[in-house]
């Protein structure tokens, strides 16, 4: 979907959390709200919906979206929806609502406490639930198995994915990684990156809110969905985030871009999916911060646009295994013509 | 300070219904059969699918493929997580049986990653009970096989049951450690919230205001039911017989009510305004937890008036 002159949404603050003591992140979000909101120049009670991103099974807690909301302060009565899953989605729902004109001001939120649990275990969950889930695969063995597909295909090798690392663990180097022992073939420890605990949050105003406020507008996002069965789809392609691109209108003069890629070889398909060229830079992915990642690398990419550092960037969200569903968001220093 | 932490363990076992697809498709496990389904394109996909995404009509066509195939992928797991098809190192794969034109995931049980190679010619091991479940394929093994061959279709599957089982450790803010701590010295300690005054039992983040309650407040173990529900009903777990009553107990101090269980009084005595007295357990017996109270009793004090506790309903 397109922003058009009448129809501008902006990014306007922007928080995130590495960590998250409590299994119910309501502690966590308390300052991230208020630091998303002090950079937006917002107050609370200016925000006209609230959309939060996370998963019960994450850290075991039923309803957990449910008990987050103590962290807004819902006294009086807020707007307030959940998706399950990344709170890249809920951004986009949160946008829908701006665009739909019933909210001016959004704050989407996301956070999870992925080390409560073995989320490898925990991951093998959303798989399907009649011929996979029951034989309990880990996500890191499925992720290996895409990974062999790809080298097989001469679509990278090795060495390939542990440059991909190297550019996201600072002091190492290929050759060094490269004699770590495996995880899981052909996947080493550094192509995994850590699942942490955290949360974000990323305020979004329509145009008539955005006043003299440094924004980051979005001139396009989209989200698609690929088949779940791993049969059913060519693993070493990414038709949904080729097809999300497309539809956040494509990616000519993007500059800078924040891939959200919980595995090496995922940031080289994606890099592939999307067609971005060797001189779009990236900011490298650090570690996966589960359902409030992609949020994140919204906010990462209109961080990188607020700062005067690109005039067009993209982020990009995925959910479900083996890039599944994919995100595409572009934000750009000007308001879209 | 350091916050308390405890093992949580989750378990379901989920019944799940099978439709026609999957019915028989689990039927055909059951006789150490693979039934793949064919869409409109002619493709035979293994697992079936249950609506063929070309044409979008339910997928009726089954048919039976080899309990052999071929790897297209694999990877190698040196400690099996729980739950997983083999407790000894093993190779996960994508398998393309032949007669099937897409791959489905399972374990080969290789002896070792060196074993394992793309392209390698692997066979079912059945499960020596087959039950109509994925699990009725054991594993793969190295080796080839052939199709066991028609024989009367047999009635479909129509319920899988599959145990869920997670660990975690539940981790509780400092605030939650605070008023855990204070129950195994018999203390009932919540905390004030700086913006609107009120102080919440177990101390959370003001749900009003949106902020970290701070001060710490010492709390009566008595106090008034607010409301109350009698449990008439019988359930798994449960530990008392019913009826009995399960109440909103505001404890004198505190402007949010626990629930908690009434005893001692009849169901029908219990009413709103009710004063009621902690009875604590064997002080022996005291830990971390709010179990040390272990029901609330008539205090034998006159009710409270309804204007005292309107504002907590």
């Amino acid at each position: 979907m397109n922003g058009t002159a009448e129809s501008r949404v902006a990014v306007i603050g922007f928080a995130a959390a590495d960590v998250s003591v409590t299994t119910s992140g309501v502690e966590t979000l308390a300052p991230v709200f208020e630091a998303a909101l002090g950079q937006a120049g917002l107050e609370r009670r200016e925000i006209d919906f609230w959309c939060s991103g996370s998963s019960d099974y994450l850290a075991g807690r039923a309803f957990s979206f449910v008990n987050a909301v103590d962290a807004i302060g819902a006294v009086p009565p807020i707007a307030e929806s959940h998706v399950e899953m990344d709170a890249a989605w809920a951004l986009y729902e949160a946008y829908i609502k701006i665009l739909a004109g019933e909210a001016s001001t959004a704050l989407v939120y996301g956070f999870g406490k992925g080390t409560a649990g073995d989320p490898a275990r925990v991951l093998a969950l959303q798989l399907d639930p009649y011929t996979v889930a029951p034989l309990w695969p880990d996500s890191i063995s499925v992720a290996a198995l895409q990974a062999r597909l790809g080298i097989d295909a001469g679509l990278f090798s090795e060495r390939d994915l542990a440059a991909v690392a190297a550019g996201r663990e600072e002091a190492s180097c290929v050759e060094t990684l490269l004699d770590r022992p495996y995880l899981r073939m052909p996947l080493r420890e550094h192509d995994v990156a850590r699942v942490a605990d955290g949360a974000s949050a990323v305020v979004l105003a329509a145009a008539d809110r955005v006043g003299g406020r440094r924004a980051a507008w979005i001139s396009g996002i989209g989200h698609r969905v690929d088949p779940q069965g791993f049969g059913e789809r060519d693993l070493t392609a990414v038709p949904s985030a080729s097809a999300a691109a497309v539809d956040a209108g494509g990616l000519d003069g993007v500059q800078v871009a924040a891939l959200h890629a919980p595995f090496t070889h995922q940031e080289l398909l994606l890099r592939r999916a999307l067609g971005l060229p060797d001189a779009v830079r990236t900011v490298a992915f650090g570690a996966d911060a589960m359902f409030s990642a992609g949020l994140s690398r919204i906010g990462a990419a209109a961080g990188e646009v607020m700062a005067g550092r690109a005039s067009v960037a993209a982020a990009h969200a995925t959910a479900g295994p083996l890039l599944q569903q994919n995100l595409v968001c572009v934000l750009t220093a000007e308001v879209a013509a | 300070m350091d916050t308390l932490s405890a093992p949580l363990t989750i378990a379901f076992d989920y019944t799940r219904s099978l439709g026609p697809v999957l019915g028989r498709f689990m039927a055909g496990l059951r006789d150490r059969r693979v039934l793949g389904g064919r869409t409109a394109d002619g493709r035979v996909h293994v697992p079936p699918l249950e609506y063929d995404p070309g044409t979008h009509e339910p997928v009726t066509e089954l048919v039976e493929v080899s309990p052999a195939g071929t790897v297209i992928s694999w990877t190698w797991i040196d400690r099996p997580l729980e739950g997983q098809p083999l407790d000894r190192p093993f190779g996960w794969a994508l398998i393309r049986l032949d007669g099937a034109d897409t791959p489905l995931l399972h374990a080969v049980d290789a002896g070792a990653a060196g074993a394992m190679s793309t392209g390698m010619r692997v066979r079912i091991r059945w499960a020596p009970t087959p039950s109509g479940h994925i699990r009725d394929i054991e594993c793969f093994e190295p080796g080839t096989g052939e199709p066991a061959g028609a024989t009367t279709e047999p009635e479909p599957v129509t319920i899988m049951t599959t145990p869920i089982r997670l660990h975690y450790r539940h981790s509780t803010s400092v605030e939650e450690s605070g008023y855990l701590r204070g129950l195994a010295e018999g203390r009932i300690v919540g905390r004030r919230c700086p913006d609107c005054r009120k102080v919440y039992v177990p101390p959370r983040v003001c749900p009003a205001c949106g902020v970290a309650t701070d001060e710490a407040v010492e709390v009566a173990d008595r106090g008034t039911v607010t409301t109350f529900c009698v449990v008439n009903v019988p359930f798994a777990g449960q530990r008392l017989t019913p009826p009995y009553v399960v109440a909103q107990v505001l404890l004198d101090g505190a402007d949010i009510p626990i629930p908690h269980l009434i005893l001692g009084v009849p169901a029908a005595d219990v009413r709103m305004g009710l004063r009621v007295a902690a009875v604590w357990r064997d002080r022996a017996d005291w830990s971390t937890t709010p179990e040390n109270i272990d029901h609330f009793e008539p205090a034998g004090e006159p009710d409270a008036p309804y204007e005292t506790f309107a504002e907590h309903l």
